[in-house]
């Protein structure tokens, strides 16, 4: 292997081209935007780019190209080196009722579950009946947790039919649905599998995947703590057989449920390496990127020093790491993805990249860096960052002062959460469940944040020393200058999901060295416990704002009271309104008509229509009562 | 150019710094116990303030002001020490900023101060306002919140020409130039303050707290027995759609803000054209910081000692654009140090106290006056001043008439001047300096300014002579029967000459930290730009 298409961005593709280039191979990143981009979607085209690019091999990444059978078969079929389990293997395990079929026939327990050839809600609540409450709804195709949906009754059954499917079809092309016993309290442990091109395949050990929210995984550890040896042995024993039983070569990955009593089920089997890889090989020290591809170039397992029983060893001495995913989304907002220029990165002290961390124990593989604009076009995923220590509580220890020590400013992350979650008893006595992070008190006020109704004051007087010397008109009658005092600069943050506002009187004192500042334009980031929020010189008050505002807090509601009255005389040509009815400001209530001219009489603020006095076609002379309105109080409070 | 001669090493200029910082320190102390007040409920009245809706009178500037502008604040401790120090600025937040890019005046009741009433200082720094939007053509944005005259003192803010009844006379004047009149009617109007609004160009009231009416529920009650409340007498709806006194109804504090900017906006605009570019600002060449430590600070080019001084072009030096001052008549009238340079871009006619003035001074720069005037070019006094040459000599050699030449020279130049009392201002110093008399459009000081008639210690040895004269034997007995007499006069003097004593008096527009000179004086030559300057007709100079 000379040179290696990795059809991926991002970390991704950073994390690969480090071991590649490592390994003496060079690495070819295809341009994701602009002029000359590949779609790497598009089996075809990456192949071409591939070839185009002269690399005799391609790596999938771990995304959702890794499990294309169709680009595997094309990247074969070009006479390229496919990085990967064959297109076999992959196509058997992405069809989930194949890879339950195959699981049963080595004796790996499944998840007691069906999936009917006919594919009407009829058919499928009697299976859900069959399997019994709750059940699982997954798609048939496809993985990453898109479709799946729990189902605690039959009334609710049919609703999520409709929406899996939805979400199936536009994800996977495929609506067809599969239903599992749902596991309660379950964990979500995983095993990392190696195979070569010559019959050999091992297991490298556990992975706890349980801290997950909307079924993505936001924190992974290896080994899995608290298991059994017997319970752990089991599933690496059940690994090994289905991987075997595929003839599986390369990277792989089982997922299996593990139930409060220790029972345990297989979910499915990742045909790629995973996001969580770094674990693993933090735990073992290895570079599994680089056995992916000297197994792809033909080498055996035993050339690499990985037999069985050494790994086993070695898991034994390994100690234990811990990765957080570092993404931009918004916990406080049911962890929507967010978007924003990176303004401003700082990773923790002596942290490795993509590779074997040093003393400080700590690895941060990034696919951001500063300056980079990140949207809701890809993946959340900014960084992962792991550590490692000696046990358990270490790592985490260790983990918790590496998110200290890092910063994102500029867009809304999950860093601040993160902080707070690796701190919390559910995560350091190993209680995670696959529900803790939507259901456990602790986790969901932690990823609520504090709630403060504003940010702390320190912030206010960071962002205000950041921005006052840019504030205002340019020369001497900028910078909220005062001959009274000190500046005075107003400013507004953006907060939850408003804006709040303040008068900042601007200290000679520095507000607080050690907490980050950036500054974007007229934006001043401040990092506040790892979140980053944005502070801007308030803007004037605009004069419908202000008086929608108004209307909606002022101690009365802002609310009209009173009557409405016919501005001219004339004919009432339509009625727009009747009693009990809720105006808005502006809302029509008449229209009158005179002279030709029609006159639309309007709601002078928020309002209850009480009754109304007049009739279409009736005649009304100025000043006539059209209609009696009361307060009615509006939403929202004084700020 | 100039270039520092003060070692900012030796303890001269380490003296004079130590005792400038004490004093900045001071002001900066007794500032923020006035300024201070109105940043997010701090006190018993604003929190009460707040309760009804009402923004404290700051917060109601920085949002009528354009975002991050600032705001040149005028006499913030008037009435300081006075009323029993209850009366912080005097109940009344006056300044100028730009709102919407056009620098206007602002005049805005602080209603948790005695109700917003007028006291005799309230009243002073009102008119004060008004003088300075009429003679440098700004318009006036009042935030009226005031229950009108302070009854208790009605006999010093009522009747006489400069008390309350000036306002409104100064509103239909300045209206009637074209200067615009916008009343934001913030909570009560009464009485006489109901004229604010109504002597208006364009009004704003405010649902639920502004009211207008010459005669409150109280008073109409006992007039004619009528019962009303304060809403239906002179609340937002009655006026905004019956009485036709107020233009606009807005729904709360912000609102109203939001409506003036846009009337402001709306106001037009007749751009200055002054005779001159203004140049890029530079930064004075030698730095008034002191940062790099080439350089002693501007605090220390004042001497903490009284009796000594450091040599003026130290404090230009520290002032104007690139340190660089075209110095007229260096080696004539030494005493007084004149000459043309750019503050902030500006350009600029400097007088500079250098000692006491002789008839050579005064000749000098009443010349240079001249020379500004037919150049209208504003001028700026610097005004650290014993007073003219005293002395038979001095008498011959017609100071008097010298000294009329330079006061003559001062009183009837037409181009904007600026006055900052950076030291002692003293007898006819203070006259020939461009004194609060000679119309300035703006005059500052300085922390350690001094300003009477004459020196404490002068004053003191002139009635200790004069009384000594008249005792038995034409002489005291001994000197500390001299002292004894001296003390209380030399405490009086010290007592009304201090700074803080002058401004709570509105004898000038505030007390600057040193280091914002360059800033106050640029904001002011602008704000002098907004009107035109008229060409100057010099009196009879007695020859």
């Amino acid at each position: 292997m000379r040179r290696l298409f990795i059809a991926n961005r991002g970390e991704i593709a950073r994390r690969i081209a480090t071991s590649a280039v490592r390994l003496g191979v060079e690495p070819v990143l295809p341009a994701t935007a602009g002029p000359g981009a590949v779609d790497l979607l598009d089996a075809a085209a990456v192949v071409a780019a591939a070839k185009a690019s002269l690399a005799d091999a391609v790596h999938p990444g771990y995304g959702f190209l890794a499990e294309s059978p169709d680009l595997a078969l094309a990247v074969i079929g070009a006479g390229l080196t496919w990085v990967g389990p064959s297109p076999e293997a992959i196509r058997s395990l992405g069809d989930k009722a194949a890879a339950r079929t195959i699981a049963r026939s080595v004796d790996v327990p499944v998840a007691a579950g069906e999936e009917p050839a006919d594919q009407s809600d009829a058919s499928l609540a009697a299976a859900a009946a069959r399997i019994g409450y709750p059940v699982l709804v997954k798609p048939v195709a496809g993985g990453g947790g898109k479709g799946i949906r729990v189902v605690e009754s039959e009334v609710e059954l049919a609703a999520a039919l409709a929406t899996a499917r939805r979400e199936a079809g536009r994800a996977f092309g495929d609506e067809r649905l599969l239903l599992e016993r749902y596991v309660r309290d379950a964990r979500h442990v995983e095993v990392q599998v190696l195979g070569d091109l010559h019959g050999s395949l091992v297991h490298l050990g556990d992975r706890d995947c349980s801290l997950q929210r909307r079924h993505q995984k936001l924190l992974e550890e290896a080994p899995a703590p608290g298991l059994a040896a017997d319970l752990r042995a089991a599933l690496w024993a059940a690994a090994v057989r289905l991987a075997t039983a595929v003839g599986y070569a390369n990277a792989g990955t089982c997922e299996f449920l593990v139930g409060g009593d220790g029972s345990f089920v297989f979910l499915e089997m990742n045909a790629r390496l995973q996001v969580e890889h770094p674990v693993t090989e933090l735990v073992l020290g290895r570079d599994l990127v680089a056995d992916q591809l000297a197994i792809a170039d033909g080498s055996r397992l035993d050339e690499l020093g990985l037999t069985q029983a050494v790994v086993e060893e070695r898991l034994v001495i390994g100690g234990h790491a811990v990765e957080v995913r570092l993404n931009a989304e918004d916990p406080a907002r049911e962890f929507l993805p967010s978007a924003g220029r990176v303004v401003a990165l700082r990773w923790p002290p002596g942290a490795a990249a993509f590779g074997p961390v040093g003393d400080a124990r700590v690895r941060v593989d990034a696919g951001i860096a500063e300056g980079d604009e990140v949207g809701g076009r890809f993946d959340p995923l900014l960084a992962k960052l792991i550590a490692v220590g000696a046990d358990r509580a270490e790592a985490l220890a260790r983990l918790g002062d590496a998110l200290d020590g890092t910063e994102v400013l500029g867009l809304a992350t999950n860093l601040a959460f993160l902080r707070r979650l690796v701190r919390l008893p559910v995560v350091l006595d190993g209680r995670a469940r696959i529900e803790t992070v939507e259901a456990d008190e602790d986790v969901v006020a932690a990823a609520r944040g504090d709630g403060g109704a504003e940010p702390p004051e320190w912030s206010w007087q960071t962002a205000a020393q950041a921005l006052a010397g840019s504030a205002g008109p340019r020369g001497a009658w900028g910078g909220g200058w005062r001959s009274s005092g000190p500046a005075v600069v107003r400013l507004a943050a953006s907060w939850g999901d408003g804006v709040v506002e303040r008068s900042v009187m601007v200290e000679d004192e520095l507000a607080s060295a050690a907490s980050p500042v950036a500054l974007d334009g007229p934006v001043a980031n401040v990092s506040v416990d790892g979140a980053s929020v944005a502070f801007r010189v308030a803007p004037p008050p605009d004069l419908a704002a202000a008086a929608a505002r108004a209307a909606a807090t002022s101690p009365s509601g802002g609310a009209v009271a009173g009557v409405v009255r016919s501005p001219m005389p004339g004919m009432v040509v339509a009625v727009h309104v009747e009693p009990g009815a809720v105006l808005a400001p502006g809302d029509p209530i008449a229209t009158v008509e005179a002279m030709k001219m029609e006159h639309v009489v309007r709601a002078p603020g928020p309002a209850l229509v009480q009754s109304v006095l007049v009739r279409q076609g009736d005649q009304v002379e100025r000043g006539r009562v059209l209609a009696r309105l009361a307060p009615v109080q509006g939403p929202g409070t004084p700020s | 150019m100039l270039e520092s001669r003060l070692d900012p090493a030796s303890d001269e200029a380490r003296a004079n710094e130590t005792s400038m910082r004490g004093l900045v320190e001071e002001l900066r102390t007794q500032t923020a116990a006035v300024a201070g007040r109105g940043a997010a409920g701090d006190a018993e009245a604003i929190s009460r303030h707040r309760s009804r809706g009402k923004l404290p009178v700051r917060e109601r500037i920085v949002r009528l002001l354009d975002p991050g502008a600032a705001f040149l604040e005028l006499s913030p401790l008037a009435a300081g020490g006075m009323h029993d120090d209850a009366a912080p600025g005097a109940g009344i937040v006056t300044g100028i900023g730009p709102v919407e890019g056009r620098l206007c005046v602002i005049v805005a009741n602080d209603a948790t101060v005695k109700g917003g009433s007028y006291l005799p200082e309230t009243v002073k720094k009102h008119l004060r306002a008004q003088e300075i939007a009429l003679e440098n053509r700004l318009p006036c944005l009042y935030l009226v919140d005031s229950g009108g005259a302070y009854l208790p003192l009605q006999a010093q803010v009522f009747p006489d020409r400069d008390h309350f009844g000036r306002i409104f006379y100064n509103q239909a004047r300045m209206s009637a130039a074209g200067i615009p009149q916008v009343a934001l009617v913030m909570g009560s109007c009464t009485a006489g303050g109901a004229y604010i609004p109504a002597m208006s160009d364009e009004t704003v009231i405010v649902r639920g707290t502004g009211t207008i009416f010459l005669g409150g529920p109280p008073l109409v009650q006992a007039a004619t027995g009528e019962v009303v409340s304060a809403e239906d007498l002179g609340g937002s709806a009655v006026h905004t759609r019956v009485s036709g006194v107020a233009d606009h109804e807005a729904l709360d504090d912000e609102h109203a803000l939001a409506i003036a900017r846009s009337i402001v906006r709306h106001l037009g605009r007749r751009p200055p054209t002054p005779p001159w570019e203004r140049l890029a600002p530079r930064p004075p060449a030698v730095d008034a910081l002191g940062a790099d430590g080439s350089a002693a600070s501007l605090y220390a080019c004042v001497s903490a000692d009284a009796r000594r001084s450091v040599d003026v072009r130290e404090v230009v030096a520290r002032l104007v654009d690139g340190s660089e001052l075209h110095e007229f008549k260096a080696d004539f009238g030494e005493t007084l140090v004149c000459g043309f340079a750019h503050i902030d871009g500006w350009p600029v006619g400097i007088l500079a106290n250098n000692g006491i003035l002789f008839s050579s001074s005064a000749l000098k720069g009443a010349h240079f006056i001249e020379l500004a005037a037919q150049r209208r070019v504003p001028l700026v006094f610097l005004q650290n001043i014993a007073g003219f040459m005293v002395g038979r000599e001095a008498e011959a050699g017609g100071i008097a008439k010298d000294g009329a030449k330079l006061v003559t020279a001062v009183a009837s130049a037409e181009v904007p001047k600026l006055t900052v009392l950076i030291g002692g201002s003293f007898g006819a110093g203070n006259y020939a300096m461009a004194g609060r008399a000679y119309g300035p459009r703006f005059l500052w000081t300085w922390p350690n300014s001094r300003i009477s008639v004459m020196g404490g210690r002068q004053a003191a040895r002139v009635l200790s002579t004069v009384r000594g004269a008249s005792l038995p034997g034409g002489a005291w007995a001994s000197d500390v029967e001299r002292d004894a007499f001296e003390a209380p006069i030399l405490e009086r003097y010290e007592a009304e000459g201090n700074p803080y004593y002058a401004t709570a008096r509105l004898w000038d527009d505030g007390i600057i930290d040193p280091l914002d000179t360059r800033r106050v004086l640029s904001m002011g030559i602008e704000a002098a730009l907004e009107a035109p300057i008229a060409e100057t007709r010099f009196g009879v100079f007695r020859m």
